[in-house]
């Protein structure tokens, strides 16, 4: 396999071998520490712009398959994992991480200390990198390339992960009880799949439809859903949100709970290297419950920035006490920063869909 | 929710001796539990027959009975301790059982105590089969089809349902033993058979056999606020058909999806809540099979297990800690993760490398039993790795099992022997599968014959790809200019390659192939076990090895020392080495030191990575030790308290140039060596039995019949007193060495002069150097020719008298001197026609040191290792041996149950798995206790048949018998015994042997139940073979069997105090003078 390294923007470079594509790929340099899921990770589009670090070192070892995929291809910009298995083990497996990528033309690279690349990004905060094949450009010159792109905030990649035009999801429920609207900031597909095991009919919209084309048909609700990036220059969703505030029962997910913070006036801010993976702990303040929640996001929602009379704090990371939910107080409004539908991860957080439901009635 | 405040004191039940099935892992777990509850300030009662554990140390607990684990015992101590809550569940198998049989016979009720971790119904539904089926029927868990039998007819229509292969399960028994796997009908009765026999309510299940599948466990955790996590994922190498406690494990699991992992845990969850563990560890079990997918539940166990030890150590995150803090009302999000310290330990551990655990089998010394693994447990011990990539985890686990592999080695398995020795399993199946490669084999091919998931085979397929590379390599420096990473030596130590290994490869030595791996500056590096995949910085230097780009170690400056620990457990080699480290770290500690512990066993206190200030957990090779002592600079490394591991290390380090504390390599190397040995002996005048050394049958009958019958005769090449034997005549001699001739020709057999009815002494001493002060003498209550880790042994002697006691005493003080001892020494003594001999010198911590210490209250490990450091004995305030109130008699527990083919005869070569300790004012009730500890519950009136041999038929065994028949036992010989007693006027009924062709014989009546005592003496290979039967058939009905006469003397002074009830019972603190509040401060020393 040939030589390949990944540069990260302060200068630090890692070699390895190219697997997938061996073009040049350009990303925010992230970790994730889940042990399985592998390939909902590549494909949940909340990863554009991202190059994705397993920390688990074996990464493929029961292959892919079309079911799990979070949205049509894979979406990260680039994957880096410690040991990629050639040769999967599963009566699942339609092909080998190597060919799935090589198909989309991901540019992934193995062989490198993941766990010393972690704790750079972990000690620095998430920074910018390419990991590139081209054996003889210097280090310099690909450090300048990196500075040249796009820094993650201020950037909206919603525009490029959001579905061109509105569509039903083709899942169908067995009993149709409700009808859902999802704005696609970069939803995940079993976001829309738990929706549809709830009974509802889904039809999802780019993300620059207008409100009231959605209130105008009628919707028993609107999921505002997970998706790339920095919610802030997404200004177009802020807005359609806030004109739906009071209209329609409103379920925010991930950076749809970011939006729904800034639409009630609140601020995000870019956390030092994110949270990504399968077993951050959340407090459930109503119940006090604790649950092992699957989390993607680099932004939050500053709890200071919400006004105490609007919003109820119902959710919060125990790592970190970062916000992790919220409700109106008074209009049916219910938002998460993880994700409850998991994939991958675990499924302590279901109940959130039930709970969506319950708002709508 | 904040702790309870309802109870202040709690009692805590330990698992017991060693025993297959229950080991070190209890200690780890019982320790952790004590620390944890003690610092909510509860007041501790713990209660564990084992001395040589951590746990029974005076200060984990404010008091602490070393008493049997039986439930009237405990019911003494619960009467006069007035607990409020009994914690049942870091006590293994044992402190379940116990705490259900004080539930049920109302103990606990009558006491008011309640049960904190598992109740009664939780215990119940999780260790009941039917209750556990009904369970998960219940939640819509599915469980393999089966049905219960209370006899083979039973049985076999069940079959006639379900269908083959079937899987037998008796109800009740400890790690599944006498369990079994039938293909037909005539396997079925057979099995069947046994396991009603062996189950103590006789009932079996016959199961539809899961064998083949996938397995896996899963370490699930739940608070009061019903809270759930899973700590750990593990799947198994070997599928199911082999017990995990057999099985080569990994964490996390390696091949499920992500939608199959979640639905495992969704169902772990629902398990747990449907048994009704309200706080606390369980351990759930799975298979899956490996096309469909199909998914069953196949057993919980509601407590800390060795699967829970081993994700403790897998992840950093300490189960038995964080169950204990439940079980006394904290919930998850209230305990911080003391990795991390900044997060709380209510979330998931994930983890960025692999880790393999690999058991170790000692079937050398159980010849009768093919090495085939099934359902029941025979391992002894374990290993686990720690590695970046599964081969590379492997291939040092495999290398920590101190099997003579430096990784997975070559075997040269003959080409038609490979298939089966991949379908069946056994220990030797890892090194087959590798062996099946290297002969051309296919992963499928593989796969067919062992069911062993296609992932693995494929990582190990690897192995033997890149051994062909480094076979043909040139060098194994970096091109020049290259990268470190490029160059083929670094890709292959990633793989786990050992310096051994590539040695033999390419024909060099390992120094050779060190030597040019440091110097192309191929080093390891050092990564942290930190709970979190690198999300949090970790505050614990708990470290593994691997071959990466960063090093996390980050030594320190301070003043520091390296402790090598005892490796995987085996027989003869435990826990008590284990705890003897643990005293070292702690001793060191207090004094300033930084510690640093290398050990690989993931079962023991000594890697609990608070221990020590610094874990390494790594194998303990050369090469591993090596490159950590590189790196730390200690000022110095200990070899003397981890046994043989360590102690064969020590010349190679001080070669190398390591800084070696205590007894000098030189003086080790002059008490191993025979020859050096007797330079030194004939210099001070000491008495050691004669001996020789032969090379061929004629040498051997001439150093025999020139040194005088019987003779002790043992390979050169092994350790242990492995395939030792005790020979009295020229024929069996013969026999014997060309047995051993052929098993390893060119090699000399040792012989020596057996000393036939001597008493035999242990002694333990420490010296400073200067000063040599006994720590007790122990006299074995079996005459000559038993393994002193076999022999019941009692502190102070009660035969022998103080003239002899002061002769040892000199003796061992002169022997101190004389080999420079600087820390322990242990010497073995035979009294023999008056003369005193010397039958083995040991520089270094005995297995014994524990024991003393807990007779003596004198912690001599933790002196030891502070005299290493340069304090003076007289500075430690010890300046004379401890004075010995009461009798503190050891036993030991042997594994012959999991064994039936073998005899239970005891000889010179170890077997023994455990022991236990009993104490009383009287030397019967201590000996009556020890023994009750150990399983033997001596009875109280009945039959003994007595049978001896020829040698026997002395006066001795006539005031036996008298003394049987006033304690109002009848007594029944067979006809040799019977007519000398007769003779010497004890009556005794006539008992035929089987091959006298009369019914009922002797194993008739004792499958009857008419005889409640046996003592039978076999002496030599003859009569060995002629009444094996009778003591197996005693093992397998419980009855109570001696087989020396100073054993049976001493069983006979048991009974007697028996009689009259047991009456002592003290804890440790009251025996030693501790005060309740010095114990309970918690402070180390």
């Amino acid at each position: 396999m040939p030589a390949a390294r990944l540069v990260l923007e302060d200068s630090t470079v890692y070699e390895g071998e190219a697997f997938g594509s061996t073009e040049n790929a350009i990303g925010e340099v992230v970790f994730n520490t889940s042990l399985t899921g592998y390939q909902e990770i590549a494909t949940d589009p909340s990863y554009r712009f991202q190059i994705v670090v397993m920390t688990y070192p074996h990464i493929g070892n029961y292959g892919i398959e079309r079911i799990v995929e979070q949205s049509g291809r894979p979406q990260v910009a680039g994957f880096v994992v410690r040991d990629a298995i050639e040769v999967p083990s599963s009566a699942h497996s339609q092909m080998s991480l190597y060919e799935y990528f090589n198909q989309h033309g991901i540019s992934a690279i193995q062989g490198l200390d993941t766990r010393a690349l972690t704790r750079t990004i972990r000690n620095k905060g998430a920074m910018r990198g390419m990991i590139t094949s081209q054996s003889k450009r210097s280090v310099d010159d690909v450090v300048a390339e990196i500075r040249r792109a796009p820094s993650m905030s201020g950037l909206d990649l919603v525009k490029h992960v959001t579905a061109p035009k509105p569509y039903d999801f083709d899942e169908q429920p067995q009993e149709k009880r409700r009808r859902i609207a999802v704005y696609d900031y970069g939803v995940k597909r079993d976001i829309l799949r738990k929706l549809t095991q709830h009974g509802n009919e889904v039809c999802v919209y780019p993300a620059t439809t207008p409100a009231e084309e959605i209130l105008r048909s009628g919707f028993d609700g609107v999921v505002l859903s997970n998706g790339p990036g920095d919610p802030e220059p997404v200004t177009y969703a802020q807005e359609n949100i806030r004109r739906l505030i009071g209209k329609v029962p409103l379920f925010g997910i991930c950076l749809g709970h970011q939006l729904l913070g800034l639409a009630l006036g609140g601020r995000t801010y870019k956390l030092k290297f994110g949270h990504r993976g399968g077993n951050h702990p959340v407090k459930d303040l109503r119940s006090g419950r604790v649950e092992i929640t699957a989390q993607n996001h680099g932004f939050a929602v500053d709890p200071d920035s919400l006004s105490d009379s609007d919003v109820e704090f119902t959710h919060i990371n125990l790592n970190d006490q970062t916000l992790e939910g919220f409700r109106h107080r008074r209009e049916p409004i219910l938002a998460v920063q993880y994700h409850p539908e998991a994939a991958p991860g675990p499924h302590d957080s279901f109940y959130l869909f039930a709970e969506f439901m319950k708002l709508i009635e | 929710m904040p702790k309870r405040t309802d109870i202040k004191s709690i009692l805590i039940i330990g698992s017991g001796p060693i025993i297959i099935g229950q080991a070190c892992e209890f200690d780890y777990s019982g320790t952790q539990a004590c620390k944890a509850l003690k610092e909510e300030g509860y007041r501790i009662v713990l209660v564990n027959s084992n001395p040589a554990t951590i746990m029974t140390d005076p200060e984990f607990a404010d008091r602490t009975y070393i008493e049997p684990l039986t439930p009237e015992t405990v019911e003494r101590i619960i009467a006069r301790e007035k607990p409020d809550a009994l914690l049942p569940t870091v006590g293994g198998q044992t402190g379940i059982n116990l705490a259900t049989a004080l539930w049920e016979n109302g103990a606990l009720q009558r006491h008011g105590v309640e049960l904190i971790g598992a109740n009664y119904n939780a215990i119940k539904t999780a260790e009941d089969r039917q209750l556990f089926k009904e369970a998960m029927v219940r939640i819509g868990v599915e469980v393999p089809r089966s049905g219960y039998a209370a006899s083979v007819d039973e049985a076999e229509e069940i079959a006639l349902r379900i269908g083959y292969p079937l899987v037998i399960r008796p109800s009740f028994t400890l790690g599944g033993s006498g369990g079994g796997i039938a293909y037909n009908i005539e396997e079925l009765r057979d099995v069947v058979a046994r396991g009603l026999d062996l189950s103590p309510v006789h009932r079996v299940l016959v199961e539809e056999s899961v064998v083949g599948w996938k397995e896996f466990e899963l370490e699930v955790m739940r608070d009061k606020a019903d809270n759930v996590i899973i700590v750990c994922s593990i799947e198994n190498f070997d599928p199911m058909g082999v017990h995990t406690g057999d099985s080569i494990t990994v964490a996390p699991q390696q091949t499920l999806t992500n939608n199959e992992y979640q639905a495992m845990r969704d169902e772990a969850k629902q398990i747990i809540r449907a048994i009704g563990v309200e706080t606390g560890e369980s351990n759930i079990q799975f298979a899956v099979h490996p096309t469909t997918g199909r998914r069953l539940a196949i057993e919980m166990n509601p407590r800390v297990s060795r699967s829970s030890a081993l994700a403790s150590k897998a992840t950093g995150f300490p189960i038995a800690k964080f169950a204990a803090k439940l079980a006394a009302g904290y919930t998850l999000d209230e305990i911080p993760n003391d990795i991390t310290r900044k997060t709380p330990a209510s979330f998931e551990p994930t983890i960025d490398y692999v880790v393999v655990k690999i058991p170790r089998f000692a079937f050398e010394k159980f010849r009768k039993t093919p090495p085939v693994l099934g359902l029941s447990m025979q391992s002894v011990g374990e290993a686990m790795a720690i590695g970046r990539t599964f081969n590379e985890a492997l291939q040092k686990g495999l290398r920590s099992l101190e099997i003579n592999a430096a990784g997975l080695e070559p075997r040269g398995t003959p080409r038609q022997a490979i298939p089966e020795l991949l379908r069946t399993p056994g220990p030797e199946r890892i090194f087959a599968i590798g062996d099946a490669f290297r002969a051309g084999m296919s992963v499928e091919d593989v796969q067919a014959l062992s069911a062993i998931d296609p992932w693995f085979l494929r990582e190990i397929e690897e192995i033997v790809e890149m051994e062909r590379e480094i076979r043909g390599a040139a060098g194994f420096s970096p091109p020049a200019g290259g990268l470190k990473a490029a160059a083929p030596l670094f890709r292959w130590k990633q793989n786990g390659f050992s310096d051994k290994q590539i040695a033999a490869l390419t024909n060099r030595t390992e120094r050779d192939v060190r030597e040019e791996r440091q110097r192309a500056g191929i080093r390891p590096v050092y990564k942290r076990v930190d709970t979190c995949a690198a999300e949090f910085e970790a505050s614990t230097p708990y470290l593994y090895s691997t071959y990466e780009r960063e090093n996390e170690a980050e030594p320190t400056g301070r003043r520091k020392v390296m402790i090598l620990g005892s490796g995987p457990n085996r027989i003869g080699q435990g826990i008590e080495f284990d705890t003897c480290c643990v005293h070292a770290s702690f001793a060191l500690r207090e004094i300033g030191f930084e510690t640093i512990m290398v050990n690989c066993n993931p079962e023991t206190v000594s890697t609990d990575y608070d221990t020590s200030d610094r874990l390494y957990f790594e194998p303990l090779t050369l090469e591993d030790v090596l490159e950590i002592v590189d790196l730390e600079k200690p000022e110095g490394v200990i070899v003397q308290f981890g046994g043989q591991t360590p102690l064969k290390l020590a010349k190679s380090l001080a070669a190398a140039g390591v800084p070696m504390w205590g007894t000098s390599v030189e003086s080790i190397d002059i008490a191993e060596d025979r020859e050096r040995f007797a330079a030194l002996a004939r210099e001070f005048k000491i008495l050691v039995p004669e001996h020789g050394a032969a090379t061929t049958e004629d040498e051997a009958v001439a150093v025999a019949q020139r040194i005088g019958f019987p003779v002790v005769v043992r390979p050169s090449y092994v350790l242990g007193g492995r395939a030792m034997a005790i020979v009295y005549d020229e024929s069996t001699l013969r026999e014997y060495v060309g047995y051993a001739m052929e098993a390893a020709p060119g090699l000399p057999i040792l012989i020596d002069r057996f000393l036939e009815d001597a008493i035999e002494l242990d002694v333990d001493a420490i010296s400073d150097g200067r000063d040599v002060v006994i720590a007790g003498v122990m006299e074995h209550i079996e005459e000559a020719g038993i393994h002193s880790g076999d022999s019941t042994a009692v502190i102070p002697p009660y035969i022998i008298g103080h003239r002899e006691q002061d002769r040892i005493r000199r003796r061992t003080v002169e022997l101190a001197k004389a080999l420079g001892v600087i820390g322990l020494m242990n010497v073995q003594y035979a009294i023999y026609g008056g003369d005193l001999y010397v039958l083995e010198v040991n520089p270094r911590a005995s297995r014994t040191v524990p024991y003393v210490s807990k007779a003596t209250g004198v912690p001599f490990a933790k002196m030891a290792a502070q005299v290493m450091a340069g304090r003076t004995l007289r500075e430690l305030g010890l300046t004379s041996e401890p004075r010995v109130v009461d009798y503190f008699v050891k036993a030991p527990v042997f594994p012959f149950g999991r064994f039936p083919r073998e005899d239970t005869t005891l000889g010179p070569e170890m077997k023994s798995t455990g022991e236990v300790m009993g104490s009383s004012s009287s030397f019967g009730e201590a000996y009556a206790k020890a023994l009750l500890g150990a399983g033997v519950d001596l009875p109280l009136e009945g039959t003994a048949f007595i049978s001896v041999n020829d040698n026997d038929k002395r006066p001795v065994i006539v005031h036996l018998a008298k003394d049987l028949t006033i304690l109002g036992f009848r007594i029944i010989a067979t006809a040799g015994t019977r007519d000398f007693l007769e003779q010497n006027g004890v009556q005794a009924g006539l008992a035929w042997k089987v091959h006298e062709n009369e019914r009922p014989n002797i194993v008739d009546r004792m499958i009857n139940r008419e005889v409640s005592l046996v003592i039978n003496t076999p002496f030599g290979r003859k009569s060995f073979y002629d009444d094996t039967y009778i003591r197996r058939t005693a093992l397998q009905h419980g009855i109570p069997c001696i087989t020396t006469l100073s054993a049976a003397a001493a069983c006979v002074e048991g009974i007697r105090s028996l009689r009259e009830g047991f009456r002592s019972l003290a804890t440790l603190q009251e025996q030693h003078g501790i005060s309740e509040r010095r114990a309970a401060s918690g402070e180390r020393a």
